[in-house]
């Protein structure tokens, strides 16, 4: 998410391009569950063992015209 | 009733609806139209003849009369109450969730649609590069979580039973008063109009939290600052019988029905009929009398070209009986700027001619 981090832990040489070590929560496209998924681990449902996951929407804020 | 000017039986001021056509539409009462009669404006006539009346007044609607104007100036009240008279209303949405159904850009546009309850006139006009002020910014916030009624009983089945908030409704906003505002607007603080409009439905886990900056428009721009929900006129119907043809006793009922309810009046023992004037208004004019050969020659349809009955709904904060005064206004402010803008033009040519008679000399 945030490229700014200067998290370097596990990374090679470039420390521009170092990714936060953060787990990503995704959402159940079955059950509607949220799941903690790290990296090189099985995309597969804590509860109901659906494979499928939605990505969460940003945190951020986005702007729009009443329009 | 006397055939004179301010009588409903003038002539002159008939628009004749017949079977197929209808004529007589424009007005005749401007100068050079009758020769040698005097039709040159005067306000002494005019006051005599204008008539406004109030007919009907509710919390959100009023009917009025407005007599003896041209339809011009008819017209522009009823475009101005439509397009010109301001409002507040939500024109950015700020969203930093928004998990409904609803995609963000429908959303933001139903949101702007919401009647918000400010008086316009607190409120400065926010141009295109301003920067948003206390004077000229309402700020809303919309946080809204739905999630399941841990409380709901065994077999409910309405979603108001097993959800909490399981519909975003206008009520949410919430009101956020900016700088001085919490002392301008404490009387009556902003709200939605109506709290009752839902803009989203939810269900557990969804939610939608946006902020969002109200500001004051024109319905020109964008049919959410329009202060009406219609603002229309008509003209009003005449039925002119003719006494040389009655119409025959047996099919009087028959003529009746084909009016609206209460504009013919039938006598039930001499079988003769009668227009009943105080209800002439509810006449739809559907010409359907016209369409029988047996009334043929009986009788006249006609409107009254200067007799315009206004329907104005108000869903703004906008008292309606308000709406005509702040129309009048307006167009007032555009024959001021008009006044102005030909006196400098008058100015100019006299300054341009003198130059001229200078450089003559």
């Amino acid at each position: 998410m945030d490229g700014g981090n200067s998290n370097q832990q596990g990374m090679h040489t470039t420390p521009f391009t170092a990714p936060p070590r953060q787990e990503m929560e995704y959402i159940c496209a079955d059950c509607g569950v949220k799941n903690e998924i790290k990296a090189r681990e099985p995309i597969r449902c804590r509860e109901c063992g659906h494979r499928i996951m939605y990505k969460k929407r940003t945190t951020r804020m986005v702007q729009f015209e009443a329009r | 009733m006397a055939e004179g000017s301010g009588s409903l039986y003038d002539p002159r001021r008939h628009v004749r609806i017949l079977s197929e056509r209808v004529r007589d539409v424009s007005s005749v009462d401007y100068p050079g139209h009758f020769p040698g009669e005097d039709h040159s404006w005067d306000l002494a006539k005019f006051t005599e003849n204008f008539h406004l009346e109030v007919q009907r007044l509710s919390q959100r609607s009023v009917e009025f009369d407005l007599v003896g104007v041209d339809a011009s100036i008819a017209n522009a009240f009823r475009r101005i109450m439509i397009a010109e008279v301001p409002t507040v209303a939500i024109e950015s949405v700020y969203a930093w969730d928004n998990t409904s159904i609803i995609v963000d850009e429908v959303l933001s546009q139903r949101i702007g649609l919401i009647p918000i309850h400010v008086d316009p006139r607190r409120i400065d006009v926010k141009s295109e590069g301003d920067e948003s002020t206390d004077r000229n910014t309402l700020v809303f916030n919309l946080d809204v979580r739905c999630s399941r009624n841990t409380k709901a009983k065994r077999g409910a089945t309405a979603d108001s039973e097993l959800y909490i908030n399981h519909e975003v409704l206008s009520s949410h906003l919430q009101w956020v008063p900016q700088g001085e505002q919490a002392e301008v607007f404490e009387a009556d603080p902003p709200r939605a109009t109506n709290p009752n409009i839902v803009l989203a439905k939810l269900r557990p886990g969804q939610a939608v939290k946006m902020e969002l900056h109200a500001v004051r428009g024109v319905g020109k721009d964008h049919a959410k600052f329009s202060p009406v929900a219609t603002a229309s006129y008509r003209l009003l119907p005449l039925v002119v019988l003719n006494p040389d043809k009655p119409v025959p006793k047996e099919s009087a009922e028959k003529f009746a029905a084909c009016f609206a309810p209460g504009v013919i009046h039938v006598d039930k023992r001499s079988g003769k009929v009668r227009v009943e004037e105080k209800n002439l208004r509810k006449d739809t004019v559907s010409r359907e009398v016209l369409r029988h050969p047996e009334f043929e020659g009986c009788v006249e349809l006609k409107r009254i070209r200067d007799f315009f009955l206004f329907h104005v709904e108000s869903e703004s904060a906008y008292p309606p009986e308000d709406l005509l005064p702040e129309a009048i206004q307006i167009l007032r402010g555009k024959i001021a700027a008009i006044r102005q803008a030909t006196e400098a033009l008058l100015d100019e040519d006299q300054t341009m001619d003198s130059q001229d008679a200078m450089q003559t000399d």
